[in-house]
């Protein structure tokens, strides 16, 4: 393996984790509920994800279990801030401890284990051929499983109708409800949406990334997934680009340290956020369009009238 | 969360101790920098906080707070575990010294212990361990072994205790191959399991065929084994990351130093040190030698033996510093003052240390 091969795939798995759980983020912003609870629901799908690959020897049983972990924390959250009209911002920080704190409980008789790895697949002589065989053609079914998303969420807020209706819910939720829509539903959905991504997000975590349990072990990729959002103005193919782009410039900058570049390591270590936030702005620069896309309810509870 | 349910726990314990009994046990508080499952750096202090509670049984009583961040954080947590009643707190990183002291100012009945730092005062005494004595022998391992004659090392902050590790771990591989290479990666974390895989992987891709750390997680070794290399453990035994990759590891053993110090204040005899421990006092300890050829084994096993003793010393002259100017001559031996705040690369290190 050369290094230009081994620092594309660093930079595949380094990316794919923010991806998952950016583009879940998005959608449920796209419907108006702003969820900080991504890093918990993260990393409670890192637990349960390795638990249950470990249990049954199966990593495809881990991812499972990964996504199941993220609905039900994302159900939690849709119950307290949907049914029960709770501060969606306190809510979201309150799961994001929990999650953290509930997944260091279940994972402790699992420290230490060796975990099962989600293999990567091999396509007949496409896998095989030189460079951009193993990079494009030779990667874990998540690495695909995440553009795709990325394309089908994208064509659904362009194309369909169900996109267009959680942008209204999003946008204005009193027009929504007058118009018929069962705002709590739409967003009980985009909801759930948002925890499988960010649950399967943390099962990338401890299944491929680095197939193994430890506490705390997302170190704040969720907050970076979030960040991502807003950044990218919930747009779906911006959230890929910043996604990619962050986890490019994070690797770049170890390789240059390896090869001894004359650039202070602590520049290096901020650069992914500085190039990251920078780029996203400048292509984000139409500020009508940005408008267009905000979620001008996000965060505000909605209680329709009887 | 965690450290919420610990709190209130020990509050609880607090209320119903005060209540019930008449002697009160001494308190003694523990702050952690990152999880005690990390099975590193803070595992091996919860360690030695669990051989306290053992060694003193109900004269003691401990207390600790995990994954404190460095930063604000810092100075509430320790003031928690002050205003709880501890009587003696162990600050166990190197970020957490101001906030020590600023708090120690503020309780000077209570007696502190800060690791690694050099800041003391009356009721604040500091301790660490010679871990660089471990990367001197280390560094012969790597230099017999490697095949590639590079190895790569992780490290987290450019602090004296990272830097003298490196430059620690070099000579010991100079004094194998005096052409040997070391490619320094800084992830700027002590703990994060993922960036320092992503770092394990890009040393790999760039030739290095051994891989060490001055971070506190599994991830790298795991990583090293995937990948064909070798690894070297930190902060404790990880061989059950990589029974075939572990070649040995620098264990941090802080048992008897803890149990000393809440004995002193026990029986009164407690004063603000300075303690700085290495092979000879068994505060540093090598993981058995595996993975490697009987002949390296026993070599190694040398080296550790000879610093034990005090025959051989890591730093022992002649030393060259990058810039090729002579740090120490033959026959001298590095001070403990200049080894403590350690600022500068030895000769034959490509990195350029980070300001």
């Amino acid at each position: 393996m050369n290094a230009l091969e081994a620092v594309l795939l660093t930079i595949i798995t380094a990316s794919t984790p923010l991806l998952l759980a950016a583009v879940g983020e998005l959608v449920t912003e796209r419907s108006g509920v702003l969820n900080l609870g991504v890093e918990g629901m993260m990393i409670m799908g890192a637990v349960t994800g390795f638990a249950a690959a470990y249990t049954t020897g199966s990593a495809v049983a881990g991812v499972a279990a990964a996504v199941a972990t993220g609905v039900a924390m994302a159900l939690l959250f849709a119950f307290l801030t949907q049914t029960l009209a709770a501060n969606q911002m306190a809510t979201g920080l309150a799961l994001t401890l929990f999650g953290i704190g509930l997944s260091g409980l279940i994972g402790q008789p699992f420290t230490g284990l060796p975990g099962v790895k989600l293999g990567a697949v091999h396509i007949p002589w496409l896998s095989d051929l030189p460079l951009i065989g193993p990079v494009l053609f030779g990667r874990d079914l998540l690495v695909y499983g995440s553009v795709a998303l990325t394309a089908f969420v994208a064509w659904v807020f362009a194309r369909t109708r169900p996109g267009l209706v959680i942008r209204a819910v999003g946008s204005n939720h009193h027009s929504a409800h007058a118009l018929g829509y069962d705002v709590a539903a739409v967003r009980y959905g985009c909801i759930a949406f948002g925890g499988a991504c960010a649950g399967l997000a943390g099962g990338y975590l401890s299944l491929v990334y680095t197939p193994q349990w430890i506490e705390n072990m997302s170190a704040g990729r969720g907050w970076i997934a979030l960040a991502l959002v807003v950044f990218a103005t919930w747009t779906p193919s911006r959230v890929a680009v910043g996604a990619y782009l962050f986890g490019a410039v994070w690797i770049m900058g170890l390789y240059a340290q390896g090869v001894g570049v004359n650039i202070p390591s602590q520049f290096l270590a901020s650069l992914p956020y500085l190039v990251t936030i920078a780029a996203l702005l400048a292509i984000s620069g139409n500020r009508i369009l940005t408008k267009v896309n905000t979620p001008a309810c996000i965060g505000q509870t909605f209680v329709p009238d009887r | 969360m965690h450290k919420f349910i610990v709190l209130a726990a020990a509050l609880a314990l607090t209320l119903v101790t005060t209540g019930a009994f008449g002697a009160d046990p001494l308190k003694v508080g523990f702050i952690y920098v990152g999880p005690i499952g990390d099975h590193g750096w803070s595992y091996q202090h919860d360690q030695g906080r669990l051989a306290v509670d053992k060694a003193l049984g109900k004269q003691v009583k401990t207390l600790y707070i995990e994954k404190v961040t460095e930063g604000p954080d810092t100075e509430r947590a320790i003031t928690r575990l002050a205003r709880q009643g501890a009587s003696l707190i162990f600050t166990t990183s190197f970020g957490f010294m101001d906030p020590t002291i600023k708090v120690a100012k503020r309780f000077p009945k209570v007696m502190f212990e800060h690791a690694t730092g050099y800041k003391r005062a009356k009721n604040v005494a500091t301790y660490s361990s010679r871990f660089y004595e471990g990367r001197y022998v280390i560094g012969q391992i790597a230099a017999k072994l490697s095949k590639s004659g590079v190895a790569g090392y992780i490290a987290s902050f450019p602090i004296p205790e990272v830097v003298r590790g490196i430059n620690a771990f070099m000579l010991g591989a100079q004094s194998i191959n005096p052409d040997f290479k070391v490619k320094t990666v800084w992830v700027s974390s002590w703990f994060d399991p993922g960036k320092e895989a992503d770092a394990a992987k890009v040393l790999i891709g760039q030739g290095a065929d051994i891989i060490t750390q001055h971070t506190d997680s599994t991830a790298p070794m795991q990583i090293a084994g995937e990948k064909g290399a070798k690894a070297f453990g930190q902060a404790s035994d990880m061989i059950k990351f990589g029974p075939k990759t572990q070649l040995t590891a620098i264990i941090d053993d802080w048992r008897p130093y803890y149990v000393q110090r809440t004995k002193a204040v026990l029986d009164g005899s407690w004063k603000s040190t300075d303690t700085w421990g290495g092979m000879d006092t068994g505060m540093v300890g090598m993981a058995p030698y595996t993975n490697m050829p009987a002949d390296v084994a026993a070599m190694a096993q040398a080296t550790e033996d000879k610093i034990r003793s005090g025959k051989m010393h890591a730093f022992d002259g002649p030393i060259y510093k990058q810039d090729g100017s002579l740090a120490v001559p033959k026959g001298k031996r590095l001070d403990d003052g200049t080894l403590l705040g350690m600022n500068w690369y030895v000769k034959g290190i490509d990195d350029k240390l980070p300001k």
